[in-house]
């Protein structure tokens, strides 16, 4: 049976959520060999306003590449949750940053609040790598891409010298995600 | 997971980053431009390329200045583009009109973006589609070519070299900004051979050479400054020479030619892509980004045992005016949606002679049309 995920990474220009979903998309199309696009929305600012990058991943030809009915969305601002969360489908995954994140917007989705930022900023050591950090978060809680794949993707596409700390950030984020799926199971 | 392979590569890149490819493909030497978005990458990544393959690329003190140096490098025999966005392309229109007149063979992307003026710098548009055809004063060939997703630039923006250098005319690109910076799978086979055009060259020494000769074809063949031929090019109407004239014959006689030339190979140049089906009575016609959009709705309106007949063209100037009419005739209603007020729903109000209602779907907030909107919009006619 065919299908398309749609993730959603909202938040500010300059938290590199563009480059995430450029990662994972070139993890789904070139190392997954499924179909993927990635596409962003932004202002005209170069840091802060209103930023999203959105990422649609099937096993067919990918008609409109912009997320209309979303399987997951990262906010690492509230401003973003509120405004996007209304197209999350039911039985969605909402993952945001707890600092962030206070009003949790009610519905049918799933929630999970993480501190994303702090971990990125005390357990790697760079909070700039949170975009990483959440990679390995969306790793362990979808399906449609392989943990192997976004590795590869990361790798290929940070810049030289910070593979290493990427690469922590990323095991980190994985971990964190699994934790995250034992404790909503149990 | 996926391990290499020889024949095939898989890459994610965006329309911008095609567009840069498939000019070096094309044999592209020479970029001038100033930075614009959503097109600036072209330029960044041509900065880069350009130089590695022998060529040149000059960052202009404007858009105004970037045209001119295009028009010249192609007069002396460099396959020459520039990109820019709304704004930027109101600028360039002076110069577009200078090389649609001297009849010099370029390349002009345009990522097209809200507008007017400065408008809307990050977000997607099709604004500028009569600017395309109508931008520069008088009565002036053109083509331009639109696509609608990354592969389909890469191979669009081939083929603007080729018909520009065939016919002797500016070709413009239309992207969008959804076009321009959305990444994408694209497979190229290493092995597969582009065909290109270069310009027809005299077969005749300089004392005899005519540069706008009348010739069968209407184009005259064409020497790069340098090669021992002196010619003079100039914006003025002009004879076989290239010299002005005020001679009302020559007059007519050029500017005949000059639209001419396009005009009777506009069965060479139209493209479009049909998808039909027996008996359909819902016409729907849309282009670039938004047909993507549309294509999307064409499918769900199928599973609800709409019948459809769905036309896609990837050139828009000359207009696809024969398809329109049959379509027209086929259909109660032709659907246009598109990311403007109804510019391209008046030229097919055009084509269609008042044989079919023209529907129109519009967005002009930046944000793309959704499929369920064309599908709202076709689910009204059944």
């Amino acid at each position: 049976m065919s299908f398309r995920y749609e993730i959603r990474l909202s938040g500010e220009g300059g938290q590199g959520l563009v480059l995430a979903g450029k990662i994972l998309a070139e993890a789904a199309a070139i190392y997954d060999e499924k179909n993927a696009t990635q596409s962003q929305s932004y202002g005209p600012e170069a840091r802060g306003g209103a930023s999203r990058s959105e990422v649609i991943i099937s096993d067919e030809d990918i008609d409109y590449p912009k997320a209309v009915n979303i399987d997951l969305l990262l906010a690492f601002t509230q401003e973003a949750c509120k405004r996007y969360y209304h197209d999350l489908k039911e039985n969605g995954i909402l993952l945001g940053d707890s600092e962030a994140i206070t009003q949790v917007p009610e519905g049918k989705f799933q929630v999970y609040r993480v501190p994303i930022m702090d971990i990125a900023r005390k357990e790697v050591g760079k909070v700039m790598v949170a975009n990483i950090v959440a990679l390995g978060i969306i790793s362990s809680l979808v399906k449609v891409i392989s943990e192997e794949a976004i590795e590869a993707a990361i790798l290929s596409r940070v810049p030289k010298g910070t593979e290493n700390l990427n690469l922590k950030a990323f095991k980190i984020g994985l971990e964190t995600g699994k934790n995250l799926l034992v404790k909503s199971e149990a | 997971m996926k391990q290499k392979n020889d024949q095939f590569e898989v890459k994610v890149i965006t329309g911008n980053e095609a567009c840069a490819e498939g000019a070096l493909a094309a044999g592209l030497r020479f970029f001038a431009g100033y930075p614009i978005t959503p097109s600036s990458e072209i330029a960044e990544i041509l900065s880069m390329r350009l130089p590695a393959v022998g060529g040149k690329f000059i960052q202009m003190e404007d858009e105004i200045g970037a045209m001119g140096a295009v028009i010249g490098a192609s007069l002396v025999g460099s396959k020459a583009m520039t990109a820019t966005s709304g704004p930027g392309f109101s600028l360039k229109q002076e110069n577009l009109g200078y090389a649609a007149m001297a009849e010099v063979p370029c390349v002009v992307v345009n990522v097209m973006r809200g507008g007017p003026s400065t408008g809307l710098p990050t977000l997607p548009s099709q604004s500028d589609l009569m600017q395309a055809r109508w931008g520069t004063h008088g009565d002036h060939p053109i083509i331009a070519l639109c696509p609608h997703g990354v592969r389909e630039t890469y191979d669009l923006t081939i083929r603007a070299f080729n018909l520009s250098e065939k016919y002797r005319v500016p070709v413009i690109l239309l992207l969008d900004e959804i076009i321009g910076h959305v990444n994408e799978k694209v497979i190229f086979d290493k092995k597969e051979k582009f065909e290109l055009w270069q310009r027809e060259t005299p077969d005749v020494p300089p004392e005899n050479y005519l540069p706008y000769k009348f010739t069968e074809s209407d184009v005259p063949p064409m020497v790069s400054f340098g090669k021992g031929y002196r010619f003079h090019v100039t914006g003025l109407v002009h004879d076989e020479t290239g010299f002005p004239t005020n001679n009302s014959e020559q007059i007519i006689k050029f500017l005949q030619r000059l639209n001419r030339k396009i005009d009777r190979y506009a069965d060479d140049i139209i493209q479009v892509h049909e998808d039909s089906e027996e008996g359909a009575k819902i016409g729907l016609f849309a282009f670039g980004s938004t047909a993507r959009s549309a294509k999307n709705a064409v499918n769900l309106a199928r599973e609800k045992g709409v019948k459809i007949n769905f036309i896609r063209p990837t050139v828009l100037w000359p207009f696809p005016q024969k398809h329109v009419a049959r379509l027209a005739d086929q259909c109660d209603c032709i659907i246009v949606p598109e990311m403007n007020l109804g510019q391209m729903a008046h030229e097919v109000e055009w084509a269609s002679a008042g044989k079919t209602e023209v529907i129109k779907v519009n967005r002009i907030d930046g944000e793309p049309i959704r499929p369920s909107e064309i599908l709202d919009a076709i689910m009204e006619r059944v």
